[in-house]
Order: C-alpha cells, then structure tokens, then sequence
C-alpha cells in the first residue's frame, strides 16, 4: 500500500483518520482549539462524496446524543468539542458509557492549558476516568492520525465510547503526516442495538453498570499491553536516579531536553486507565518518579493510590512543574535539573496589547449604545456571554460585569432581577443563544422577570472563525416562540448613524417590567470581508 | 542541522502565510517541521506568534525553548521585542520597523527604535515603505521574507524564492509576479546593507 505525506494540524489528522475508519458523520460545536477538525471534514472531498454528516450542532449535548444515535443503528461517529464543552455534553457523555455503543463512538476533547481562547484549565482525563472509558492522548500529529482507527475499533470490541484527549499545542501545531491511501468503507457493524441497554431505567441502568465495572480489568489489560505505552530504560540492575513519566505531548518536551537519548527510565502514556504494571515496574527501577503530564495532576494524583506513600512523585502536584498553565521545553528542563541556554533580558519597550473587536464590527456600536444609557441608570448591571462580544469588558468599552459560560448572561441577569435588580441586561451572542440561552430566556418569561435581552446578531459563529450559526434569521421567531410579548422583540441595525434609535429602544425597553428582547443584527466584517474578497475573485 | 525561527506579529497581518511560505520550501526540501500557530481569540487585533521549527533530523517539541531561536521574524518592531527571551545570544532579529499602534499605550516610538536598534544582529526594515514605493502595496510581507530567506541557512534563497510563486499561483500571473518582486526588493535591500556576518 503507498503511503503520502501531508502536513496537517493535529485536528487536520484527527480529522482525516476518521474520515479513513469510515465514520457516518461528525457532531460538534466550534470551540478553539477543536474547531478545525471538523472543517476538515467539512471541506473534505471523500467526505462530500460520502454525504458524511459534518454540519454545525447547536451545541455539545445534542451533538453527541446525535452521535449516539448514529451508534445506536451500529455506524460510527466523532464528536468533537473544547474542554468546556464536556461540561455541556456530560449527561450524555456520561451515560453513553452505561448504554454501551453498537457502532464506535469517538469524542474528541481539545484542552486549553493556558486559557489562551478558554475560561478554565480543566482536565479531559477526569471525565474519562469518571465514565470509565478508555481515554487516548496522543504525543504528537502521527499518533493523533494513527490513533482514530485504533479508537473506533477499540470502541466497538470494548462496547463503550473512547474518549480522546488533545490540547492547544497538539492540536494548532503543524507536522508532516504519513497517510493510508486506502479509506476503508463507511463502517456498520450490523447488529441490531439491544433496547434494554438503552433504556436507562434503574433496573436496566443497574445492570449495565455492573457490566460497565466489570469490564474494567480488559481496559486495564489492555493500557497494559497497548504500543502507545511504551517503558524503556529499565534494564539495568542499579536503581536509577529518577524514572520520568510523561503523558501525551509531555514526552515531546521531555525528548526536547535529551535529544540523543532519555538518560532515565521512561514511561510514555498515551492509553488509560493507567498501566499499574507498567508503573511498578517503573517504580521499581528508580528512586522516584517525575511526572509530566499537560493540564491538571491527574496521573500525578493516582499514583499517590498506587505507589507506597514513602515513594517520592515529582510533578505540578509537588511544586517541581508548574501548578498552572500549559508545559513548555523550559519548565519540563527545569525540573529535569537541568540549565536553560543563556536568556536575553525582556526588552523594556513591550506592552501587553490585547485582542479588540474589529474596527466596523457591530459589536461596538452595541456597546457604545448601551454604555450611553447605562449612564442615565446609575447602578445598571449588565451581564456578559461567551464570544467576540466578551471584549467588550475592556477598554474602551468596559460595558460588562460578568461573563461565566454559555448562556450564563441571560440567567444571571433574571437571578440577579429576582433578587431585585433594576436594571438589568444581558447581552450574547447569535450562536451563544442558540446553543444555551433559549432555556434560560423561557425562564425569564414563565416569572416574567424585568430584564432586556440584547442578542447581538453578526449572522454567524464569529469567535472561532465564521462558523455558522444555528439561529440564524430564526430568532425573532423564537422569542416570541418562548413568549416574549411580540411588541417587545424589537430589531436595531447597529451603525453609528442609528445610535439615536438603538438609545430610545434600550430606554423604552429598560422601562417596560417585563421580558423584552432587543436583536442589532448586522453581519460580522470578517465573514463580510471574505465574502468580498471572494466575489472579486469570482469576478476576476 | 536545524532552524528555529519565532514569528510574530499583530493578529491580521499575515504572518501565517509568510510561514505558509517557509514550510512549502521546507517540505519541497525533504526537511523535518513542526509549526505551533495560534487560532482563537488573540487573532482579533492581538499579538501573534508561531513556532515554526525546521530540522534535516527529529524535532521533539512543537515549542521552542528560551534562548534557542535562531531567528525573530517579525511584521511588527514591538512584537520582535516581545519574543527577545527566545532568541539565541547568536540569532537575528529581522523585523519590520513600523509600529502597528491599535492600543493606547504604545511606547514611545523612538525609544522603542532605539532599544531595537541596540541589539548586536538586527535588520529592521520599512516594508511597507518599500511595498508602497514599488506599487505592490499587499507584498509588505513578502519584501520581509526576502530580507529574511539569506539567514535562513537551512533553506537556500532560491527555493524559498520558488515556493513564493507556488504559494501565489492559484491567485494568477500578476499577484506571483508581484510577490516574487517584493522577495527580490527584500533579498536586495538586505545585500546591499553588505553585513558582515553573512
């Protein structure tokens, strides 16, 4: 078989080795870091070919209770989302472990260490170890491609979901891949899915539950005997110094400081749960253990379980790596002992110069709107959402005073109303709406709730790159759809020549006790300046 | 042998086509590559870096490690400062000498040159003086890679030169024949400035 070589994102290879395990479709919400595997797929030929699902879902729940729906009639699906969106699919996540799958499921969690597009540092792992499921990480592009048909077919032997856990510097970092030429068929396993599995009644739920522990020494066994964890260097006779651990793209930077050759013991893990064999092995090889694992002391924690507890473990836990943010070369160095290269002092002519709303976004003269009425309502409180619109917290805007999670704004803003607040606006965005504030506003207007509601309207998912957006030219209708008195549901064109309109609208509404819903709707220019661009080039 | 470079920039100016460019020629050239690139919310008018990392043998890690970059390209003089950290005590910095000023508390501007200008390997140009001057207004970060592509040992000029016209092909005849212009206006201007340790 003739192998190519591309150069893929890590989300790129994750994208196109299920496309070649023969997946039906893929089920996500954008979010960095994990957006590009699904416009991947979106963009790919085979896939069009293949009719393969590959369109946005409203948000994470309902793209994996699709993909196990997909399961369910025995063919297999990727659900991709960020770190948080495992907060939003739990339920489901969850459960799919104690149904089983018929056809392989594959959920891809993109961690963002460092928050560099995120709200927390959480930890993928931990939703593995919680469902019970067999959770991979890749170390690098190659494994991250290599890997998808391994995850599906372990899915579908095992009966249960495969969690695989990236982050930032895996998936948005470039490297040449060596792919199959051949794209195997679209899978179906042909067996009918078994009704009492998955109907989850206490009785049935019981059982399965059992079953689902039971099947644990095989996941075990099985990260025992897997290639994608590998322990060398235990040969010699006398104990080592240390033994090093290194999970996913720690090994990367551990490879980094020793590059001809690991001096020590050396455990990559890229398969849990984690290999206890392997482990005491390694323990038994050396005096103590580093661990080097990207995200929160997950590995770290559980060897305190299965170590003795005289045995020195070494890692972000301990204070060797650093508690917080993502590893790089330097930090992992450090805790190897070992010295960085000589350092140019920072230069004193840097400021920190943070991301802004676009000049011309509509966004700003939202904004702009409401700081000048908020003014005329001392103790105003306006509570923020998740998107290009967060911005709008700093200078020159400062417009917001809170921003939590998807949907949160309208929530809050109701709670906070409740509690006698006046007045209170929430402000989010199209797609955010869509993908968690319509239950909320339902909230809002079954206890007829004194708050304003600004969905500001740039017809698509602008914040992870244009993406579009589920509501869109929908939302008028699913106001008044949730109740909102139609009178109240009021459409602005946010420009600064309206500016005197869009201020009447805010005030009468701020004035009106009860639940209004104020829509600017004007196009995002980035997906406004590409569709230019491409016209002229068209024309050309 | 390898190459690390650091490029960085403001969110919007380009620079991943500018390693879009480097690494077709990398690939062209049998080259091992790794490159780090930021997506997400930094891209609205914030700064930008990439890590992009060449090598004939293995590249371990995505990231380069402090004082190890053989190379700051940059399209803007305040972000080529940002990264210094990360420069080897032997590596250049070839940036662009225009501020691009969308916050309020820009440094001062001739400081800023100053501290820039103090640093022993620097090539700091005026690419969108240059681009302006010679009518190819969209090319200012071509003319950069230009001044660029001699210090980049591991690739030869010539091949970075070609991967110009491969990269802009599908954009037709006259946008490769102004960009591939822009590569030579920067390759000049750096020749001419007849640098020692080159």
């Amino acid at each position: 078989m003739k192998n190519n070589k591309l150069l893929l994102l890590g989300d790129q290879a994750i994208a196109l080795g299920a496309i070649q395990a023969g997946i039906s479709g893929v089920y996500a919400y954008p979010g960095t870091p994990s957006t590009e595997i699904t416009e991947y797929i979106q963009d790919s030929p085979i896939a069009r070919e293949r009719h393969l699902h590959c369109t946005w879902c409203t948000n994470e729940k309902t793209a994996m209770e699709a993909a196990l729906g997909v399961s369910y009639v025995g063919r297999r699906a990727l659900v991709c989302m960020k770190h948080v969106g495992m907060n939003v699919c739990a339920d489901a996540f969850v459960n799919s472990a104690i149904t089983g799958v018929n056809g392989g499921i594959v959920v891809v969690a993109a961690d963002d260490p460092t928050m560099h597009s995120s709200q927390n540092e959480q930890d993928s792992r931990f939703y593995g170890k919680f469902a019970m499921v067999p959770i991979l990480e890749p170390s690098s592009q190659q494994e991250a491609y290599d890997m998808m048909d391994y995850a599906f077919e372990l899915s579908e032997r095992e009966k249960l979901p495969v969690l695989v856990r990236i982050v930032t510097r895996l998936a948005h970092s470039r490297a040449a891949v060596t792919v199959r030429e051949k794209t195997a068929a679209v899978a179906c396993t042909g067996r009918q899915s078994v009704s009492a599995d998955w109907v989850l009644l206490p009785a049935n739920a019981r059982r399965r539950y059992l079953e689902v522990i039971a099947a644990q020494p095989c996941l075990l066994q099985l990260a025992e005997e897997t290639l994608y964890n590998v322990l060398s260097g235990t040969e010699s006779v006398e104990k080592a110094e240390r033994g090093i651990i290194a999970c996913g793209i720690g090994y990367n930077y551990v490879m980094e400081c020793y590059p001809d050759g690991c001096p020590y013991p050396l455990l990559k893990i890229s398969q849990y749960p984690l290999p206890v064999g392997k482990i005491a092995c390694l323990a038994g090889a050396c005096k103590e253990m580093l661990v080097v694992e990207d995200g929160q002391p997950f590995v770290e924690e559980q060897l305190r379980g299965i170590l003795p507890s005289a045995y020195t473990v070494k890692g972000r836990l301990s204070g060797d790596l650093p508690r917080t943010g993502e590893l790089d070369p330097d930090s992992v160095k450090e805790a190897l002992g070992l010295k960085s290269a000589q350092v140019y002092v920072p230069a004193h002519n840097v400021v920190a110069r943070p991301p802004a709303l676009c000049n011309g976004c509509g966004h700003r003269d939202v904004y702009d709107a409401l700081n000048r009425v908020a003014a005329e309502y001392p103790g105003a409180k306006i509570f923020g959402d998740i998107g290009c619109y967060t911005l709008g917290a700093l200078p020159p805007f400062r417009a917001l005073d809170s921003c939590v999670d998807m949907g949160a704004s309208i929530t809050m803003a109701k709670g906070a109303a409740d509690a006698g607040q006046f007045p209170v606006i929430a402000v989010i965005g199209d797609s955010t709406f869509t993908h968690s504030g319509m239950t909320g506003l339902l909230d809002a207007v079954n206890d007829r709730a004194n708050i304003t509601v600004v969905i500001s309207d740039n017809l698509t998912t602008a914040m992870t790159g244009g993406q579009d957006s589920a509501g869109t030219n929908k939302f008028e209708a699913i106001c008044i759809g949730l109740g909102v008195e139609p009178e109240h549901v009021r459409v602005v064109v946010p420009l600064p020549k309206n500016m005197e309109e869009i201020t009447r609208i805010i005030r009468e509404e701020i004035n009106y006790p009860g639940v209004s819903v104020i829509i600017p709707r004007r196009e995002c220019m980035q997906t406004l300046n590409r569709k230019l661009k491409q016209k002229r080039a068209e024309k050309k | 042998m390898k190459t690390d470079i650091i490029l960085s920039g403001v969110g919007g100016q380009g620079i991943l086509s500018v390693a879009t460019i480097i690494g077709e020629a990398a690939t062209r050239m049998g080259l091992t590559l790794k490159q780090a690139e930021v997506h997400g919310m930094s891209q609205r008018g914030g700064d930008v870096q990439s890590n992009l990392r060449l090598s004939d043998g293995c590249i371990a890690s995505d990231l380069i490690p402090l004082g190890t970059a053989d190379m700051i390209l940059s399209l803007e003089p305040m972000e080529a400062l940002r990264y210094l950290p990360y420069l080897a005590t032997d590596g250049w910095i070839i940036t662009s000498s225009v501020p691009f000023k969308n916050i309020p508390n820009y440094p001062d501007e001739t400081e800023l040159a100053a501290e820039l200008g103090a640093q022993p390997r620097v090539v700091a140009l005026d690419v969108e003086a240059l681009a302006r001057d010679n009518h190819i207004p969209r090319s200012a970060n071509v003319i950069l890679l230009g001044a660029a592509s001699d210090f980049l040992k591991i690739l030869d000029a010539s091949t970075l030169r070609e991967s110009v016209g491969c990269i802009f092909a599908s954009k037709g005849e006259a946008v490769v024949e102004a960009n591939l212009r822009a590569f030579d206006i920067g390759y000049d201007y750096v020749k001419q400035l007849n640098l020692n340790a080159l």
